[in-house]
């Protein structure tokens, strides 16, 4: 009954946070429940035995990720809000239909099919503690982590090339459009 | 009562529809971005859940390599969108779009 009770409470954080960052003009205020919905997301995962992705869940969403976007926010500028005006017509209320039907169309075809796995015949639970999971990514899926090497390293290197070069193409290319 | 899988995936389904909402609604590319992580997130939800009902520890190992992805792919995102703002002094997506056909 208390995991009940707990995952009601952490369900409504979780929604609430969701439609604030889909609702809220204010960029900040959508960083600010985008920041709620991934600290219940790690909730969860500790009421599925997955303590190790449940910390890496706060320090790389909650520690990396939204501090990257507040400082892109701050830097873009806060004040700036958006603008109401449709360049769609009927945009926003074709939006509501089409995500409501798309979650229904997701809950549907869930419950159509039921997964069904070991745990039924009495295997013993697994936590996801460092040893497990770590046994699994060094074991099994050595290569899987390999190219996830490669891709952050990518992805470095992809943003510091915009960083530099991305500047300097400015003015010559104004200045064609200027000519 | 107890909580069972179909609470974790149902709970996963409005968020992504939640999230995809966001992409589909807001011109802020900030925000989209946002409702990306968002919709990755409840993957990786789904993902923990089956995992955990199965009894095997890949789905959290999925669940870890969604969230390198989601990393690069916001690291990326965010230096396109600074690049943009600095020619364009704009992050409304309807304001960008010199490639339309």
């Amino acid at each position: 009954m208390t995991e009940v009770i707990l995952f009601v409470i952490f369900a409504a954080v979780a929604l609430a946070g969701a439609l604030v960052m889909v609702s809220a003009r204010n960029p900040v205020y959508s960083a600010i429940g985008l920041l709620a919905a991934m600290f219940t997301m790690a909730l969860f995962y500790v009421m599925l035995d997955a303590h190790f992705v449940a910390a890496v869940q706060i320090v790389v969403y909650a520690g990396a990720v939204m501090t990257l976007f507040l400082f892109v926010i701050m830097m873009i500028g806060v004040d700036k809000k958006e603008d109401t005006a449709e360049s769609i017509p009927f945009q926003r209320g074709i939006t509501i239909v089409v995500a409501l039907g798309l979650g229904v169309v997701i809950i549907l075809a869930g419950s159509q099919v039921w997964i069904t796995g070991n745990t039924a015949f009495g295997s013993p639970d697994l936590v996801g503690t460092i040893e497990t999971v770590s046994d699994a990514i060094f074991g099994t899926w050595t290569i899987a982590f390999l190219s996830t090497v490669f891709l952050l390293t990518i992805a470095a290197v992809g943003t510091v090339a915009l960083a530099m070069f991305g500047s300097k193409a400015v003015p010559e290319v104004e200045s064609e459009e200027g000519a | 009562m107890t909580v069972t899988i179909g609470w974790y995936m149902s709970l996963a389904a409005v968020l992504f529809s939640i999230g995809a909402a966001g992409v589909l609604m807001r011109r802020n590319a900030l925000v989209m971005f946002m409702s990306i992580e968002l919709m990755l997130n409840s993957v990786n939800l789904t993902f923990i859940a089956a995992g955990n009902e199965l009894g095997l520890v890949e789905g959290q190992v999925a669940a870890l390599f969604v969230m390198v992805v989601a990393a690069a792919e916001v690291t990326i995102g965010l230096a396109i969108l600074v690049a943009v703002f600095r020619r364009r002094a704009t992050a409304n997506v309807d304001q960008l779009s010199e490639l339309r056909g």
